[in-house]
């Protein structure tokens, strides 16, 4: 599958009108339910058990398989373990032909759905009824799931009337209890005619040969009782060492999957329990591997291992939300099923869908077992480039803005001529092959002179008490210089001397965001080098991208390369880099600096942006910097979901850009005030521009030009 | 520690009673039978599974003339053809709302499992803070097939509604007995 063919499915899931609709009402529906089932839960403490209990089992999995099936074996049960999903397939195929098994009743096993196990069976004239409601209304249309707890979120009631009807042969309203009445009915023979049940299982006891299985139907309870057979398909990360282990997975798995408490049932069965009326009953556990063991020993993609399939990171993603689960994902759904995929797939495999994460991080706080999707994305990306070379255009991009001198003549010749192009300080429409940069937001002009040429006006003071290097970023430097000086003139203001180490470059965030490690390194090499000096106590952005960068990714990046020498230097400029509003927090709260709140300003709204909340952690400073200045803050709702900006992925994918933007300026407008706060500019273009183009009034501002009005001077003490 | 129980359990749509003894549990369990309209026909029956709660309460006899579709013999064809089942658990946990059984018995899973209405009775006495506090206490080598119920089947597969009653029970009744095993 190739891009062309990705962009097509893109654009067909964003042209179904009843998809996004669907996707979005659950989505907001979701985020309420979850917290109102984490309250009162330390859900920090919880991930620390989680981690702890899915860590340990992952960096064991050959000696739990082991004695999972010495306890499992020792308690009735027969036990198959196996790598290859083509033998989980002649075990079965085998086990129906021996025990004349025709029809098979079965719960919802995601590990099934990986190795196409149902296409296989009918294949050889077995009939296979799924018996969760959702999976049979995909089963009966010939689809796959398209999210791992709800497989069919994407289907409208209007939809499964219509599935129902044609199975039925009968015309059936779109009634929800009805529908769900005549599932019941329909099923319910064939589980009581079903001569072999399928089920999963949500977590393996090692100590015990225990099977742990949640449902809210019933239906593996059914499965598990009726039929005289028992096979249950389990993949090996589902082992856990101890019974006490199924504690916390069962105090997450249901708060995050669907908001409960706890599942309507759950179900323990340790070997076959006695069958219904006294028949004797056969339990056949399936261990798969496929590929996990694998996994479990590559560092940077074991973690994936601990996923308890809950899908809450699929549940807050703004992408997923526009497309669903049938283009954003595999088996699997979202940016965990693009990573599953590599392994149970092909690397290849994923390289189209792990390319629609956009970075925002929004399901990093969310995993109960801490994954961090993004930053495996970002190592794929690595991995691809590495194997396969970036793509030409890519290349030539990064090229272009790697190369400074290059990169700023051509901005500098582009702030020239866009001039026609040029209404109040945006550029609305450009020409030729540019066109699709505006064709959903405007574009900030580029400056006339860039900040590196204003900063050289600047005075600084005569007796500083301290010295802060300032990174620009490319935006601040040459669409928002004003940006720049506002940081300079609040950090004069408490008394601190600024530099701006003219070697500075790019922050490598592009590259590395697109996989091109070796172009990141250099940049973080470059800019090392540029800030490494003894003398400056802090080194400053008012980009948060740039930020993450300089205080997270340099090192990171440096260490995938090799480069542990320079690694280490990045650890050290790294405890020196903070965000704009974090210092300026910093600087209020030692009295070195004073903001004096002015009397009658507009109440304004502020824009968390994706780095700066969720990997720098400052939500509170920019909030308490502009109530500081004396600002009334009027909370939009989702004020740290992603604006659509994603550095580059507006470019590459702005049919999905766009309604994200919507999204957020429909969220901006609810408040009726009439500025939008925020740290990063990135965001300004992107927030900025969506609302020019709407011909809206709503002014962007970053936090430090609105904190630049109020700072006063503190005269150090002695 | 029963307050949360209840509290949690109805919030899932369970009903839930207290009683001070096995005779008042009876009492309520036949209400249901009456309120249910079981009778001898296909789909209005009901399957009793005796267990040490109530067993000694039973005069069979007695109830089987009183509600003739009625039935102590559970199989599964019965259960498949009942509206009513009832069955005892050994544990409840009160931050869920849970009821929680050794159901190595297949009787017991299908009496709970089959029927339209599902009544339960545990002894308030094992009421335990949580899951975690029940797994330590279950030796599963001997509970082979441990079976927790929080409120009837459910499902919000279709547009996200909730909906009550899908392949298990459409009502949970869930009894507290506080008295002695078998006392009056």
């Amino acid at each position: 599958m190739g891009a062309p063919d990705l962009k097509q499915r893109v654009s067909d899931a964003l042209d179904n009108g009843s998809l996004a609709g669907a996707l979005g009402r659950f989505n907001e529906a979701y985020v309420a339910s979850r917290a109102k089932a984490y309250a009162g839960i330390d859900f920090e403490a919880l991930r620390d058990e989680l981690v702890a209990v899915k860590g340990r089992a992952a960096s064991r999995l050959e000696e739990l398989a082991t004695q999972f099936t010495e306890q499992a074996t020792a308690a009735g049960a027969k036990v198959f373990r196996t790598s290859d999903p083509q033998e989980v397939k002649r075990y079965l195929g085998d086990l129906c032909r021996d025990r004349g098994v025709r029809r098979i009743a079965k719960s919802k096993s995601m590990a099934t759905e990986e190795i196409h196990l149902n296409a296989f069976l009918e294949k050889q004239g077995i009939h296979v009824a799924e018996t969760d409601l959702g999976e049979w209304i995909v089963q009966l249309a010939g689809q796959r799931p398209s999210h791992m707890v709800m497989p069919a979120i994407h289907l409208s009631k209007e939809q499964v009337a219509g599935i129902f009807s044609r199975e039925v042969k009968e015309e059936l309203a779109a009634d929800i209890p009805g529908l769900v009445a005549l599932a019941r009915r329909e099923l319910r023979e064939k589980f009581l005619a079903a001569d072999l049940g399928i089920t999963g299982a949500n977590v393996a006891v090692a100590e015990t040969g225990t099977l742990v299985v949640v449902t809210n139907e019933g239906n593996a309870r059914l499965v598990s009782t009726l039929p005289r057979i028992q096979v249950a398909v389990v993949g090996v990360e589902k082992l856990v060492e101890r019974l006490v282990d199924v504690g916390p997975i069962l105090r997450a798995l249901p708060r995050s999957a669907t908001g409960q408490l706890l599942t309507s049932y759950v179900s323990m069965f340790t070997g076959p329990a006695p069958g219904a009326d006294g028949a004797p009953k056969e339990l056949h556990i399936i261990l798969l591997d496929n590929k996990r063991t694998e996994m479990a020993k590559d560092p940077r993609f074991a973690q994936a291992l601990r996923c308890i399939r809950c899908a809450s990171c699929v549940n807050v993603c703004p992408v997923y939300r526009l497309l669903g689960g049938h283009v954003f994902g595999g088996v699997y759904t979202g940016g965990i099923g693009a990573i599953l995929a590599v392994w149970f797939d092909a690397l290849k495999s994923s390289n189209d869908v792990q390319s629609l994460c956009i970075q925002c991080g929004s399901c990093t706080p969310v995993c109960p077992t801490r994954i961090d999707i993004p930053e495996m994305i970002v190592e794929l990306r690595r991995r691809l480039v590495k194997e396969e070379g970036q793509p030409f255009m890519q290349k030539a991009a990064l090229r272009m803005v790697n190369d400074r001198r290059l990169f700023h003549g051509l901005l500098r010749a582009a702030s020239k001529v866009q001039k026609p192009f040029t209404k109040k300080g945006m550029i609305r429409h450009l020409p030729f092959f540019l066109s699709g940069m505006t064709e959903h937001r405007s574009l900030p002009a580029i400056a006339d002179v860039p900040f590196r040429d204003r900063f050289l006006q600047i005075e600084q003071p005569a007796a500083p008490t301290g010295k802060a290097a300032l990174y620009a970023g490319c935006l601040v430097d040459f669409a928002y210089p004003g940006i720049g000086e506002a940081v300079v003139k609040v950090l004069n203001t408490a008394g601190i001397e600024v530099v701006f180490p003219e070697a500075q470059t790019c922050c490598g965030a592009p590259a590395r965001y697109a996989g091109a490690f070796d172009v990141a390194a250099r940049n973080a090499m470059d800019n090392i080098r540029a800030f490494e000096d003894p003398s400056v106590n802090w080194v400053v952005s008012a980009c948060p991208t740039c930020t993450v960068a300089l205080r997270h990714e340099f090192a990171a990046t440096l260490r995938s390369e090799g480069q542990e020498d320079w690694a280490v230097r990045a650890d050290a400029l790294a405890a020196k880099v903070r965000d704009f509003s974090s210092l300026a927090k910093e600087l209020v709260d030692a009295g070195r600096l004073t903001v004096e709140a002015a009397k009658g300003l507009e109440p304004v709204t502020y824009h968390d942006s994706c780095h700066l909340k969720r990997r720098l952690n400052a939500h509170e400073p920019p909030r308490a910097l502009l109530g500081a200045a004396g600002h009334e803050l009027r909370e939009m709702k989702d004020s740290d979901t992603c604006c659509g900006m994603g550095g580059s992925y507006s470019l590459k994918f702005p049919e999905i850009s766009a309604p994200i933007l919507r999204r957020k300026l429909e969220n901006i407008r609810a408040t009726g005030v009439g500025t939008v706060a925020m740290d990063c500019p990135g965001c300004m273009l992107q927030i900025g521009g969506g609302l020019d183009l709407a011909g809206e009034s709503t002014r962007t501002r970053h936090v430090a030009e609105m904190l630049a009005e109020r700072v006063v001077g503190v005269t150090p003490a002695g | 520690m029963f307050d949360l129980f209840r509290a949690k359990a109805e919030a899932v749509s369970a009903e839930v009673h207290r009683v001070p003894a096995g005779t008042q549990a009876l009492d309520l369990v036949l209400a249901v039978l009456d309120r249910e309209g079981v009778a001898d026909a296909p789909g209005a029956r009901a399957v009793w599974c005796e267990g040490p709660i109530l067993g000694a309460l039973l005069d069979r006899g007695a109830l089987a003339r009183r509600f003739p579709g009625l039935s102590f013999e559970v199989t599964r064809e019965r259960a498949a053809e009942s509206r009513v089942g009832i069955t005892e658990f050994d544990w409840a946990l009160a931050a869920t709302g849970t009821i929680a059984q050794d159901a190595t018995d297949p009787r017991l899973r299908l009496a709970s499992m089959l029927p339209e209405t599902h009544v339960a009775l545990f002894r308030t006495s094992t009421l335990l803070p949580d899951l975690d506090a029940l797994l330590p206490r279950v030796d599963p080598r001997k509970a082979r097939y441990l079976a927790c119920v929080t409120g009837p089947s459910r499902t919000a597969d279709i547009e996200r509604v909730l909906t009550i009653g899908v392949h298990g029970p459409r009502k949970l009744v869930v009894i507290a007995v506080d008295g002695e095993i078998g006392a009056a």
